[in-house]
């Protein structure tokens, strides 16, 4: 399917989680990264969509993963890509975080994805700066393009989402990754479980109109779709969990327990992965079932059709010349 | 377990599970009990060597001793646990549920089977360990709860210390119910409670004894109870000691929490003025309350909202007890005086025998799912026989633990255990032990 250049996907000029946007948003998001997985795979990568714009990627947070995959969907739209890895000074963070915006703000950016260890510090600068912000996750809130990834890989292989059962275990408590994909999956028609135990789970996560499972066994079963989460270091070693071996004795994927979900089920994982303890390696590393490395190609096209989405709604000449 | 056949006729049946007292036999085969009833051989040749003519005692389910401290590993001078197993059987305790109170404390599950199979070698009554539930004891970060439940413990429990951090326990409480594992709890505030040897009251004043008030226990009462309603976890209270603790305890179960709570004899049976001239071996953990609450203790018995009764079994050695008062060491052995102290509620016209003896056979099962407990068909044949009328009087050189320190010696009770087996195996004998 191909959309007019000029067709505006977005009702917002931001993309700041996955709650507030439309079952229509989400899925003309989808077909439009569809186009790009085609581009992104052919010889000559480049569009210039993105053409005179410039695109800051802003993180607080380190990770190699996510931003190299702006980064890369920048640069094949044609922007100028400019990365800032900023360390959170822990004393005063709020300020900081608004210095940082009226400094940028000065840089005149067309589009700003920012990562940060505090839940809603996204909306903050999109509140405060002049161009379009994207989230690329804020503490435990949001991390909308990852869900919009996954959705993608799952459409790719499952057509649709009416119906499908997707199991998502692990540290739902602190997971961005887990409330986005919550969010989108709920939106698109399939059934969410969750499965952790019950100090890595949200004490109201049934409101999320969720299935709840603290016995890994039980929650996998009849599962089309296994989305394992990343277990923080931190939290590995007796505050939530009391050890590793113990985690991955009873929330670790392992072939024997997804054997108990649906015959043909699949592996999602956002990476980086803990091998031996959410996720064993055979199962990561077994083609047969595993999509995390197509994830991460879905992630460059998601991106590409966000930040095109996204310059749709820029003015021609710059919204905020003065 | 015995593969063998043995008759027991002419008992007097007692099972609270089923709320039977009835003269009657009862089969045991292949440690098992395979038959029992009123008119159970009672044709049956007395002298067949394998009829045992209990001549109208009691044959009731043996006891569950669910809060047992030994020394082993790490303390075998105070008590093994071969040595607490003889006292076990020698008081008609069957099973003995054993605290991880130890050097090294019982929170790895390599240790779990280090009490299983050193229970095995050596131990004359079953033994069941409690694990650790926070590491080292220290009351910072949870124990491997899963892997401590395959391991084969049968309950988590930091003995007696309380978890003094809200958050900790909140979340070992919520990690636990996922497994549906029991939180077993002691209610003492450690702040509170810290240098205090007695219960504050007139009479620790004028012993000039350090004290902490009885609201030290009820305080983490109410606080674990809230946790409880919280998380939903099983808890249960290893024991308490005064009113307002059980009216909380009460309170929680009007509500439908998933609470129980134990009391030890010594509890029951003493109160504060027995430390008398400063006597050590009425120096216990938590301390002797006043006599309103003793006497609050005995009515939670009798009004079944105390749901079991404990020994709090827990040897010293003679040199930690012979100090001054405040310096001595908490504890008291009990395994041995258990059976008569229950027994005393049904002797004082308190609560029929088979309601206390309930306390100490099916409910602590039922709260550990543990399979004895009970006469039925199929269950283990863990069995005590006893005199129950028969006047006693405690003598400690009589006992069978490695430690001396009862704080009944020379107290006048009625009960006697005359055999108890486990599996159908003879363990105790006191007929056989007298001749000898």
């Amino acid at each position: 399917m191909t959309l007019s250049p000029d067709t505006a996907i977005l009702r917002s000029s931001h993309l700041l989680g996955i709650e507030g946007l439309s079952v229509g948003e989400i899925t003309e998001l989808l077909d439009l990264a569809d186009t790009y997985v085609a581009l992104n795979r052919a010889a000559e990568k480049k569009s210039a969509r993105l053409k005179g714009r410039t695109l800051i990627n802003l993180f607080f947070e380190p990770s190699t993963r996510t931003q190299s995959s702006f980064e890369l969907a920048g640069k094949r739209l044609g922007a100028d890509v400019l990365n800032m890895s900023v360390r959170t000074s822990s004393v005063s963070k709020g300020e900081t975080l608004l210095d940082t915006a009226a400094t940028l703000n000065a840089m005149r950016p067309d589009i700003l994805v920012v990562r940060h260890s505090d839940s809603g510090a996204a909306e903050l600068l999109a509140r405060k700066l002049d161009c379009a912000v994207v989230n690329a996750g804020d503490g435990s809130h949001e991390h909308p393009t990852q869900a919009l990834l996954d959705a993608l890989t799952i459409r790719r292989r499952r057509g649709s989402f009416e119906g499908l059962v997707v199991a998502i275990c692990g540290d739902v408590l602190h997971s961005r990754v887990a409330r986005s994909n919550i969010h989108l999956l709920s939106k698109l028609g399939a059934r969410v479980r969750l499965i952790a135990p019950p100090t890595l789970l949200p004490s109201d996560a049934a409101r999320f109109g969720v299935e709840i499972f603290t016995d890994m066994r039980k929650g996998l079963a009849g599962a089309d779709i296994v989305m394992m989460l990343r277990l923080q270091l931190e939290r590995m070693t007796g505050a939530f969990v009391p050890s590793t071996r113990e985690y991955f004795r009873f929330y670790g994927l392992d072939h024997a327990k997804l054997a108990l979900a649906k015959p043909g089920a699949l592996v999602m994982h956002p990476g980086p992965m803990n091998r031996g303890v959410e996720i064993d390696s055979a199962v990561a590393d077994d083609i047969e079932v595993s999509l995390i490395s197509e994830q991460v190609e879905m992630g460059v096209a998601t991106r590409m059709a966000v930040l095109d989405a996204l310059a749709r709604g820029l003015a021609p000449a710059g919204r905020n010349a003065p | 377990m015995s593969g063998k056949r043995i008759v027991f006729r002419n008992a007097r049946l007692v099972d609270p599970a089923s709320e039977l007292d009835v003269r009657g036999g009862l089969l045991v085969e292949n440690g098992r009990i395979a038959d029992l009833g009123p008119r159970l051989f009672n044709e049956t040749d007395p002298n067949d060597p394998e009829v045992i003519d209990c001549k109208g005692l009691v044959l009731a389910p043996g006891l569950i001793d669910m809060r047992v401290f030994t020394g082993e590993p790490g303390s075998e001078h105070r008590e093994t646990l071969e040595s607490a197993s003889a006292a076990a059987a020698a008081g008609g305790v069957t099973t003995i549920v054993v605290m991880p109170n130890t050097d090294p404390i019982i929170d790895e599950p390599s240790l779990v089977d280090f009490i299983h199979r050193r229970a095995a070698a050596t131990a004359k009554v079953r033994v069941v360990p409690m694990a650790a539930l926070t590491r080292r004891l220290a009351g910072e970060t949870m124990t491997e709860i899963g892997l401590l439940l395959e391991a084969g413990a049968v309950a988590f429990t930091d003995g007696d210390r309380t978890l003094a951090n809200a958050k900790v326990l909140r979340r070992a409480l919520s990690y636990a119910s996922g497994f549906g594992a029991l939180v077993v709890g002691h209610a003492e505030d450690p702040d509170l409670s810290d240098g205090a040897s007695m219960t504050e009251g007139e009479f620790a004043m004028r012993l000039g004894i350090p004290a902490a008030p009885a609201a030290a226990e009820a305080i983490v009462v109410e606080r674990d109870i809230r946790l409880v309603e919280l998380t939903g976890a099983r808890y249960h209270f290893g024991q308490i000691s005064c009113r307002a603790s059980l009216d909380a305890v009460a309170a929680a179960k009007q509500r439908g929490l998933p609470v129980t709570c134990a009391v030890s004899a010594h509890h029951l049976a003493l109160n504060e003025l027995d430390v008398g001239s400063y006597l050590t071996f009425m120096k216990v953990k938590p301390p002797l309350r006043s006599e309103a609450d003793r006497a609050a203790m005995v009515e939670g018995v009798s009004n079944g909202l105390i749901d079991v009764i404990v020994s709090s079994h827990d040897p010293q050695a003679a040199d930690t007890k012979r100090q001054p008062f405040a310096q001595a060491a908490f504890g008291a052995i009990g395994l041995e005086t258990l059976l008569p102290i229950a027994l005393s509620i049904h002797h004082n016209g308190r609560a029929g025998i088979g309601h206390v003896l309930k306390a100490v056979t099916a409910t602590p099962a039922q709260i550990l799912s543990l399979p004895g407990g009970r006469l039925a068909r199929g269950a283990p044949a863990d069995l005590v026989l006893f005199d129950p009328d028969v006047p006693v009087v405690i003598d400690p050189a009589q006992m069978h633990s490695r430690a001396r320190n009862t704080p009944f010696e020379g107290r006048k009770f009625q009960g006697r255990v005359r055999m108890t087996f486990i599996g159908g195996e003879c363990v105790y004998d006191r007929e056989g032990e007298t001749k000898t």
